[in-house]
């Protein structure tokens, strides 16, 4: 290799290491990664496509900033950050080892004047009996040391978690592993979404990109419920699904019940709680029609928006039901539906009227009550369906992160160096992190080291 | 008494202890400075029971849980985490001076939710009935309260280096004396983001992980996950920063504004501006 083209590797190699790469990356994730909370992203709603003029729409398109987290230059950041990463610690990591593994146990003159954790003892005895007793004395109050001979003077080294020093690669390396999770999932995981009416079984869902995917088993929506607090907002919504094979129910997975922050895994298969409504195929509401001055009520069997007609010439049509009308009518509960009436050469009235509530139809003063008596429509189910194997990779990375942080952050490689050399002893002491605390323990152990006698 | 009557005198106790403050910077006489941290820890007091009553106010009202699923009651937490850190640091290091420019930010939080929001308990929706609710917005606001009092050291820092100029080997005497060394404000701001840190990466974790067990995916890149990230960004890059040359001091400080500000957009911003699956009260499923 000639020299310019090996010194071209190594400016890229050390670039590729370099902290002045790894702010310049975190600083353009964090903004770029703005532009795809202030665009839509995804499908664009019309009224956006509608608003923003045609070359701006192109230019956002080509640089993919309507689905940005999955656009070339965006994943180009994330490979760059990787790279980072893996190359920081390759070309850090052996240092480390070393500095773990080999440690200073002797300490020269020159470093002795940097630190600012010092003891000093004076003893009359002889410095081998010194080191004896020294040896012992660290033993006891801090580590065992390493005893080495240089010079004519004992150097006694004692370390304690020296291996919390890895824990910021163990933070680097947890990102790529969630990274790896991440790719996983994206490659043999999916996502999609079902609808199941209340008495219905599917076999298969709808993916992603529109779809259909087979489950290889069958999933039963036995009965869809909404409750709600007396407020109005929604207190709970359940299905009650069983799962399916050969046309049995599988054992253990009958009538489970499936609500939001509860959803269901059979088969590595997840279904969520995600929607709900009315399922109008085939549904009929139920009418009932009292005239005013007494009478027998008349039944009828209508379905939306189908007109009907009365002997004395008036037309009603039900426009709308719901079976919870609470959350459109506080004060009111269950079935309601919105009924339209068009008395012979008048014009058409609408109004609400109610299972639960007789009295309120009848108070509307008209000379014919209308009651809603509630439907045989059947509600159905809205289960967002998952797949990942990849997640738990993902979680794995997500611990490795929270224990190297805390290992990073709150602990420290703690250094106590003795140097004996005739009639006096000096101790050293140094932490790689949280000087303040590793000093007040320092102090405790140098106002013992003061005091012995020797 | 009731806990809304029990936070109101929450807020009053905040603004007495900011102005107790004040009058500590500019009479410099130690005992104001010591009243305002104690007007400071008797209003912490009173909020902790607060909050505790609105606790077991919503179990008496019967749709019990942990005070914290609107935005009212995450201010009100927040503020109380405020205060806590800054309870924290001035009993650890002994730097009251920083209650001046911390105990403005409780005073802000609660004055906003008292006045002009909605302090109702309302029942949880579905998507919040989960045990992630507590693990979730604890640690996200242990976190943010962390880099608030970081943001407030950092103004600190920067108000102490624009007046003392370029000349910082003869500090300035005055009001300039009573702020901690230039050293000292610079080691606090990296502790208190070493703190913060921590828990805003637990606080994203949880969220990701109740998004998995609710939805299906523990990261959709909604509004709110994607400035959670860029604050963790941000200060990812603030402790690189510190061991490059030339990125301590003043840098260092301003990277710690501007880390609150986007955590501060993350937490209201998102929600005022921007849509997602945050948007606080509202019924998503």
């Amino acid at each position: 290799m000639a020299p310019t083209e090996r010194s071209f590797v190594i400016t890229v190699w050390d670039y590729l290491c370099s902290l002045k790469l790894t702010l310049f990356l975190l600083i353009s994730l964090a903004l770029t990664s703005i532009i795809g909370t202030i665009l839509p992203q995804g499908a664009l709603p019309p009224e956006y496509v509608a608003q923003i003029s045609q070359t701006k729409l192109q230019i956002y398109s080509k640089l993919g900033f309507f689905d940005m987290y999955h656009s070339w230059w965006f994943i180009t950041l994330l490979y760059v950050f990787s790279l980072n990463l893996v190359s920081c610690s390759i070309k850090r990591l052996p240092h480390v080892f070393k500095f773990i593994s080999e440690p200073a146990l002797v300490l020269g003159e020159g470093q002795r004047n940097s630190f600012s954790l010092k003891k000093e003892l004076t003893f009359s005895a002889p410095a081998e009996k010194a080191k004896e007793r020294l040896s012992l004395f660290l033993g006891k109050e801090f580590a065992a040391p390493v005893i080495t001979e240089h010079n004519g003077e004992y150097h006694l080294f004692a370390q304690k978690t020296a291996w919390c020093r890895l824990g910021v690669y163990v933070v680097h390396f947890s990102i790529l592993v969630i990274f790896i999770g991440a790719i996983i999932g994206s490659l043999a995981g999916y996502k999609g979404f079902v609808t199941i009416v209340e008495g219905a079984r599917i076999n298969s869902f709808e993916g992603r990109n529109g779809q259909r995917m087979p489950l290889g088993f069958d999933v039963l929506c036995e009965k869809f419920t909404v409750e709600f607090y007396s407020t109005g907002a929604p207190k709970e919504f359940r299905s009650i699904l069983t799962i399916m094979e050969n046309g049995k129910p599988v054992p253990g997975y009958s009538q489970v019940k499936v609500i939001v922050n509860e959803p269901l895994t059979y088969k590595g298969i997840t279904f969520y709680q995600s929607s709900y409504g009315q399922s109008n195929e085939g549904g009929e509401h139920f009418v009932t029609v009292t005239p005013r001055t007494g009478g027998t009520p008349e039944k009828f069997t209508v379905h939306e928006g189908e007109a009907v007609t009365l002997k004395d010439g008036t037309t009603f049509k039900l426009l709308e039901a719901t079976q919870e009308v609470r959350q459109f009518a506080p004060g009111f509960s269950g079935p309601a539906a919105r009924i339209e009436v068009t008395r012979k050469g008048a014009a058409p009235q609408t109004f609400i009227s109610f299972k639960n509530f007789p009295d309120t139809n009848a108070a509307r003063g008209d000379a014919l009550t209308f009651g809603y008596e509630g439907t045989n429509a059947k509600q159905y189910t809205g289960l967002q369906v998952a797949k990942d194997p990849g997640v738990w990779v993902v979680w794995l990375g997500c611990a490795l992160m929270v224990i190297g942080i805390g290992v990073a952050f709150f602990m420290s490689h703690k250094r106590i160096w003795v140097v004996i050399s005739k009639k006096h002893a000096r101790m050293y002491g140094n932490a790689s992190k949280n000087q303040a605390a590793f000093q007040m323990q320092f102090e405790d152990i140098a106002e013992k080291f003061h005091e012995i006698k020797i | 008494m009731t806990s809304s009557m029990l936070f109101n005198i929450t807020t009053f106790t905040y603004l007495i202890s900011m102005i107790v403050f004040f009058a500590f910077l500019a009479s410099r006489s130690k005992s104001l400075g010591l009243a305002g941290s104690f007007i400071a820890y008797a209003g912490l007091a009173v909020q902790t029971v607060a909050i505790a009553l609105r606790w077991k106010e919503s179990y008496d009202m019967g749709v019990g849980h942990a005070p914290m699923s609107n935005l009212y009651e995450s201010i009100v937490f927040f503020s109380w985490t405020i205060v806590l850190l800054f309870a924290y640091i001035d009993i650890r290091y002994k730097y009251r001076i920083v209650g001046a420019f911390v105990v403005p930010f409780a005073l802000l939080g609660m004055a906003w939710a008292q006045l002009g929001m909605n302090t109702g308990i309302e029942p949880l929706v579905p998507a919040l009935q989960s045990n992630w609710l507590l693990y979730h917005v604890i640690t996200c606001f242990l976190g943010y309260a962390a880099f608030a009092v970081a943001c407030g050291i950092s103004i600190m820092y920067l108000i102490k280096t624009a007046v003392e100029g370029k000349d910082s080997s003869a500090p300035a005497g005055g009001l300039m004396s009573m702020f901690p060394p230039l050293k000292v404000l610079d080691d606090l701001n990296y502790r208190s983001i070493m703190i913060g840190f921590p828990l805003l990466t637990l606080g994203i974790i949880t969220g990701a992980a109740w998004a998995n067990y609710a939805w299906g995916t523990y990261w959709s890149w909604d509004p709110k996950e994607t400035w959670s990230l860029i604050v963790w960004f941000v200060y990812a890059a603030f402790l690189h920063a510190r061991i490059t040359k030339g990125w301590v001091g003043k840098r260092a400080a301003w990277l710690s504004v501007i880390g609150f500000a986007a955590t501060i957009f993350c937490y209201l911003g998102v929600n005022l501006f921007l849509s997602g699956l945050h948007s606080y009260g509202n019924s998503k499923m």
